[in-house]
C-alpha cells in the first residue's frame, strides 16, 4: 500500500515509503523531523504550512507527500544560506514582524514568494500577497513594514553585488 | 542608567522563531508517543443511551479507548469564579450519559498514530436521545428547554452591582437614551490550537505535562486536584506557546484526561487539537445580550447608566466563566464621571461551549456599552461625540479617581490622550471634509472612542486564585544573569523586555541575561500572562527580586573592598567606594582609580565561592520577589476610525485609523506597538467580521475558518499610532499594561464610525459584527 518517494527537502534528497494519505506537511514535520513547518488549519485557509515546492508557495496540508514526488523543497529551515538569513527574515526581526511566532514560518515563505515575484511591491501589493496567510497576533503592520524592509535590503544587496 | 529600556530593542526570541527552531507542543517528540483522538459530540443536546466502542477497540493501531465511565476518578473540570448563588455543574472530562453541546468529548481513542486513532473515532457507535436544545440566551433567561432539568431553570446566577442611587440619577436627568446592544460570541482562534503531550514516569511516579498553556503553575494545582495526585509529582511545562489571547487562561478537560491516560497506559500520549475542535470546543469570548439605559442633562453631563445584561455562560463552566461579566460591571463607568451605574446580570446556560475570557474579557463589552451610550447621548443632544466625552472627563487632578463601580482609577490624563489624537486626525477638518462628502453622497462616517481598561490583574483580594507575580534573579559563578519569572508569555515579547530591564538595574550586557520562564519546575511558582499583568505585575517583581540581590551583592562588595556598606555606591555593573564618603573617611584614592571598584560580576563569584563573603551571610547571589500589587493599573487612549461605506455594495472602507495609547510607562515601544497593532485588528474582527453562529438546533455553522472570518491583511487600516505617557502609581515602573488595549478600545471606535457614516439614513445604532449586507440593505431600503 505504500508508495516510493524521491524528495529534495532543503537540498537534502530523502528516499521514503509512504501511505498515499500521508499529508506533506506531516511527512516533513513527522518524517523528516522538520517542525518549523507548522499546522493551522488543515484546510488551506490559514497558511502556517506553507513551503515552497518547486518553485511555488503552496499550503503543505493540502497537499499528499506522494504528490511531492521528484519535487523540490524549500521549508523554513532551508531559508537561510549559511547561516545568513534571508532578506526576509532579517525583515520579520528587524520590524518586529511576530510575537507568538506561530504563522511566522509560513508567513516568510509567501513574503518570499511575493518578494520573488515583485522585487519592489507596495503596502497593498504586499497585503493582498498574503491574504492566504493569517496571524492573530501582529495585525499585520509590522509584518508589511518586514517585506518591505526586505525588498529594500535585496536592491542594496544586488546594487553593491553582495 | 538606562541603556535599554525604553529603546526599540530587537527581541530575543526571535532568531530560533523566524528560522523554524522553536519548539511548540507539536514539535517535541519522545518515542514510543501514542497519539489521542477525542469522539465529540454532534448534538448539542442529547442523552447517551448507548456507546459501542469495541470495532474502534480493535482497529488497526489503537492501543486504548476510553469512555466516561472509566475516568469518573477524575475530578470535574474546575472554575475558580466564586458568586454568590452560582450553579456549578459537574462537568466531567469526558461526557457521562448528558451531552450538553456540540463538540463535547465522549470517547478518547489511543493508537501509534494520530492517523490511526482518527480513523478509529470514525468506528465508535453512540447512540442519543435527542433532546430539545437552548441557544438564544434571552430565551435560555425566560425558561425554554432546560440545559439541567435538576436545576429548574437556566440561570446560573443573577447579579446586581454598582454604586449610587440609579433611580435618582436616572429621574434627575433630562433625557433618557436606550438601546439594545448584542456582543456577539467570538472565538479567539490563537494559531497553534491547544495541545497536549503527557509523560508518565511509573518507577518516580511523576507525570510531565507539556500544554500550550498562559498558566502553568495554576494548571499544575488544578491538574493535581483532577488527578488526585501530589502537586510536587507533577511538573507543567510550557514550551513555546501559538498565541493565546486568554483561550489558554485555563484548564480543560483535554489536559486533565491526557495525564490520566499516560499513567494508564507508561507511556507518552500526545493531543494536538484540529482547528474545528478548536472553534467548537475551546473557550469562546464575548456573548452578551444588554439592555443600555443612561441619562444625561440637556448638556451632556451624564446622570446615571443601567446596563441589564443577559451573559450566555454556555453549557458549563470553564475556570473563569462566570467572572467575565464582573468585569464588564466593574468598566461601565469608562472615562467618565457617572454619579450612579447600575449593572443588573442574569447569567445563563445554553446548549453551546462555554464562554470565558478573550483579549479584553469583559472589558470590551463595557466600553462598547459606555462608548456607544455617550455617542447614542451625542446624537440625542445633537452634540459633537468629542465634546459629551469632554464634559463628563474627570481632569488630571482628579486622580485616583473614584467610580460608581467601585474602582479607584489609579492615573489619567483623558483630554491630554484625546487633544493628541484629535491633532493627529485633524478631526476638525475631517468634520469639515464629511459634510463635503455628503453633500457629493458619499458615505464617510468618523469614529472614536475614548477608553479606559482595568489591567495589571490585580490585588489578590479582587483575584480568583492570587493576583501577584513572582521572579528569581540570580548571577551565576560566570556572571550571566537568570531570570526566572512567573509569568507565562506567549509572544508578548517578555524574554526581551525583562532582559532589558535586569541588563539596565545590574548594568550588564543583555545577552548576558536569559530569562525562563513556564516550567513548574525549574521556576517559583507564578500566576501566568493575562490581564495585561505581565510587565506590570511580573516586571515589577523582577524589579524587586533585582534590588534585594543588589542589596545582597553590596554587602558582600564592600566586605571585598574592606568599606563600610555606607561608602559603596552601585552604577553600570560597578561597586565602587563612592569618592566623597572615602574622602571623609581619610581613604586617599577615589573610586576606581586604585582598585576600589569591583563588578558585579566578581562579586557574584566571590559570593559562590564563599571565601570572601562577611562572616555569617549566606552564600550565592540569588534573589526572589513575589509582588503584590495594591491596586489595578487604568490604561486609557483615544481611537479614531474614519470609514467610508460602497452605497452599491456596503462594503467597508477605512480612510485613516488613528490611536493614541497611553499605558504608562513603556520598556519597548515596538513591542507596545505591536500590542497595540494586533489589538485593533482583534477588534475590528469583532467590528466587522467575526460571530460563531449557532443553529437552533444547536449546530455550530461557523465551525471552520472558511465560515469564521479572522481578518486578513488585506482587510486592515494602515494604523497611525502615537503614546501620551501618565506613569501609573502603583508600581515602581510605572508601567500600567497594553495587551488588551487595542481589542479593548477600537471596537467602538469603528462601529461609532459605521454608526456616523449611517446617519443620513436615521441610523443610530448597528450591532456586530456590522457586516456589507447589513449596510446595504439599510442604504438601499
Amino acid at each position: 500500500m505504500k508508495k516510493a518517494i524521491n524528495v529534495s527537502v532543503n537540498e537534502v534528497v530523502h528516499q521514503s515509503e509512504v501511505e498515499p494519505r500521508l499529508l506533506l506537511v506531516h511527512y516533513l514535520r513527522d518524517v523528516l523531523g522538520l517542525t518549523g513547518t507548522h499546522i493551522g488549519c488543515e484546510t488551506s485557509i490559514c497558511g502556517a504550512c506553507t513551503v515552497n515546492l518547486d518553485g511555488q508557495a503552496v499550503k503543505s496540508c493540502t497537499v499528499f507527500a506522494v504528490q511531492a514526488d521528484g519535487a523540490k523543497i524549500t521549508t523554513i529551515e532551508g531559508l537561510a544560506v549559511d547561516g545568513q538569513l534571508h532578506e526576509v527574515q532579517e525583515g520579520f526581526w528587524e520590524q518586529h514582524g511576530l510575537q507568538c511566532g506561530y504563522c511566522t514560518p509560513g508567513m516568510i515563505m509567501a513574503s518570499a514568494q511575493i518578494l520573488d515575484r515583485n522585487p519592489d511591491p507596495s503596502r497593498d501589493e504586499i497585503r493582498h500577497g498574503l491574504e492566504g496567510n493569517l496571524c492573530r497576533c501582529t495585525g499585520y503592520q509590522h509584518i508589511v513594514e518586514a517585506v518591505q524592509y526586505a525588498s529594500r535590503k535585496m536592491k542594496s544587496r544586488s546594487a553593491t553585488g553582495d | 542608567m538606562a541603556k535599554y529600556v525604553g529603546q526599540r530593542v530587537k527581541r530575543t526570541e526571535d532568531p530560533r522563531l523566524i528560522q523554524g527552531l522553536g519548539h511548540y507542543v507539536d514539535d517535541i517528540k519522545l518515542p514510543d508517543t501514542l497519539h489521542v483522538a477525542f469522539l465529540r459530540s454532534i448534538h448539542a443536546h442529547a442523552r447517551i443511551t448507548s456507546i459501542d466502542t469495541s470495532e474502534a477497540a480493535h482497529a488497526p493501531g489503537v492501543v486504548a479507548v476510553y469512555t466516561g465511565k472509566d475516568v469518573q476518578k477524575v475530578g470535574p473540570v474546575p472554575c475558580a469564579a466564586a458568586l454568590p448563588g452560582l450553579k456549578v455543574p459537574d462537568y466531567r472530562v469526558l461526557a457521562g450519559d448528558h451531552v450538553v453541546f456540540v463538540g463535547q468529548p465522549i470517547a478518547a481513542v489511543v493508537a501509534t498514530d494520530r492517523y490511526a486513532a482518527r480513523d478509529a473515532i470514525d468506528l465508535i457507535m453512540v447512540d442519543y436521545d435527542e433532546l430539545p436544545a437552548v441557544i438564544d440566551v434571552e430565551a435560555a433567561a425566560k425558561g425554554g428547554p432546560l440545559v439541567y432539568e435538576e436545576y429548574g431553570d437556566n440561570i446560573a446566577y443573577t447579579l446586581t452591582a454598582g454604586e449610587g442611587d440609579i433611580d435618582a440619577g436616572l429621574a434627575s436627568a433630562d433625557r433618557i437614551v436606550k438601546q439594545r446592544l448584542v456582543h456577539q460570541r467570538l472565538a479567539p482562534i490563537a494559531m497553534e490550537g491547544r495541545g497536549v503531550l503527557a509523560r508518565y514516569y511509573p518507577g518516580e511516579k511523576e507525570l510531565t505535562i507539556w500544554s500550550s498553556t498562559q498558566i502553568p503553575h495554576l494548571l499544575r494545582t488544578q491538574l493535581a486536584i483532577m488527578l488526585g495526585m501530589p502537586e510536587n509529582k507533577l511538573r507543567v511545562i510550557t514550551p513555546e506557546v501559538g498565541g493565546g489571547f486568554g483561550s489558554k487562561l485555563n484548564v480543560y478537560a483535554e489536559e486533565a484526561l491526557l495525564g490520566w491516560i499516560s499513567m494508564q497506559l507508561g507511556k507518552p500520549v500526545k493531543w494536538i487539537e484540529g482547528r474545528r475542535e478548536n472553534i467548537q470546543a475551546t473557550i469562546h469570548g464575548r456573548g452578551q445580550v444588554g439592555y443600555i439605559e443612561i441619562g444625561c442633562k440637556n448638556d451632556g453631563t451624564i446622570t446615571g447608566l443601567r446596563y441589564n445584561v443577559f451573559a450566555d455562560m454556555g453549557a458549563y463552566h470553564q475556570l473563569l466563566t462566570p467572572a467575565i461579566p464582573t468585569l464588564t460591571g466593574l468598566m461601565l463607568s469608562g472615562c467618565y464621571k457617572i454619579p450612579a451605574i447600575q449593572m443588573n446580570v442574569t447569567a445563563c446556560f445554553t446548549n453551546k461551549m462555554a464562554t470565558d475570557a478573550y483579549r479584553g474579557a469583559g472589558r470590551p463589552e463595557a466600553t462598547h456599552v459606555i462608548e456607544r451610550a455617550l455617542d447614542l447621548v451625542a446624537d440625542e443632544l445633537k452634540l459633537d461625540p468629542v465634546e459629551v466625552r469632554r464634559r463628563n472627563f474627570p481632569t488630571p487632578e482628579e486622580f485616583p479617581f473614584k467610580t460608581a463601580t467601585g474602582l479607584f482609577y489609579d492615573s489619567g490624563n483623558y483630554q491630554g490622550a484625546l487633544d493628541r489624537a484629535l491633532e493627529m486626525a485633524d478631526y476638525a477638518s475631517l468634520r469639515a471634509e464629511q459634510r463635503k462628502a455628503r453633500d457629493q453622497g458619499r458615505l464617510i462616517g468618523i469614529g472614536v472612542s475614548t477608553y479606559v481598561e482595568i489591567c495589571a490583574i490585580g490585588p489578590s483580594q479582587a483575584t480568583p486564585a492570587g493576583g501577584w507575580e513572582s521572579a528569581t534573579v540570580r548571577i551565576e559563578p560566570t556572571g550571566m544573569v537568570t531570570v526566572l519569572t512567573g509569568a507565562s508569555p506567549h509572544g508578548q515579547g517578555q524574554e526581551t523586555s525583562f532582559a532589558q530591564l535586569a541588563a539596565d538595574e545590574l548594568g550588564v550586557d543583555m545577552d548576558h541575561v536569559t530569562v525562563i520562564h513556564g516550567d513548574t519546575s525549574i521556576v517559583q511558582y507564578g500566576i501566568g500572562t493575562f490581564g495585561s499583568r505581565a510587565t506590570a505585575v511580573g516586571g515589577t517583581a523582577v524589579f524587586m527580586a533585582i534590588a534585594k540581590l543588589k542589596e545582597k551583592a553590596a554587602k558582600i562588595a564592600a566586605h571585598m573592598l574592606g568599606v563600610e556598606e555606607s561608602t559603596v555606591g552601585f552604577s553600570e555593573g560597578q561597586f565602587a567606594v563612592q569618592a566623597a564618603q572615602a574622602a571623609a573617611g581619610g581613604a586617599s584614592s577615589s573610586a576606581g582609580s586604585s582598585g576600589r571598584s569591583i563588578t558585579i560580576q566578581e562579586v557574584a563569584l566571590a559570593a559562590h565561592l564563599a571565601k570572601e563573603i562577611p562572616p555569617g551571610s549566606e552564600p550565592g547571589l540569588s534573589a526572589t520577589h513575589f509582588f503584590e500589587p495594591t491596586n489595578f493599573t487604568f490604561p486609557f487612549g483615544t481611537h479614531i476610525a474614519v470609514v467610508e461605506v460602497d452605497r452599491e455594495t456596503g462594503e467597508v472602507k477605512f480612510l485613516r485609523y488613528v490611536g493614541v495609547d497611553d499605558c504608562g510607562k513603556v520598556l519597548n515601544p515596538m513591542l507596545v506597538d505591536g500590542q497595540i497593532h494586533g489589538g485593533i485588528v482583534q477588534a475590528l474582527g469583532q467590528a466587522l467580521y467575526e460571530e460563531l453562529v449557532y443553529d437552533e438546533q444547536g449546530q455550530l455553522i461557523t465551525g471552520t475558518l472558511m465560515d469564521y472570518a479572522v481578518p486578513k491583511a488585506a482587510f486592515i487600516p494602515w494604523m497611525e499610532l502615537d503614546r501620551t505617557e501618565t506613569p501609573s502609581p502603583v508600581n515602581p515602573l510605572g508601567v500600567k499594561g497594553v495587551g488588551e488595549a487595542g481589542t479593548i478600545g477600537a471596537t467602538p471606535a469603528i462601529v461609532n464610525a459605521l454608526v456616523d457614516a449611517l446617519e443620513p439614513f436615521g441610523v443610530r445604532h448597528l450591532d456586530m459584527p456590522v457586516r456589507p449586507e447589513s449596510l446595504w440593505r439599510i442604504i438601499n431600503a
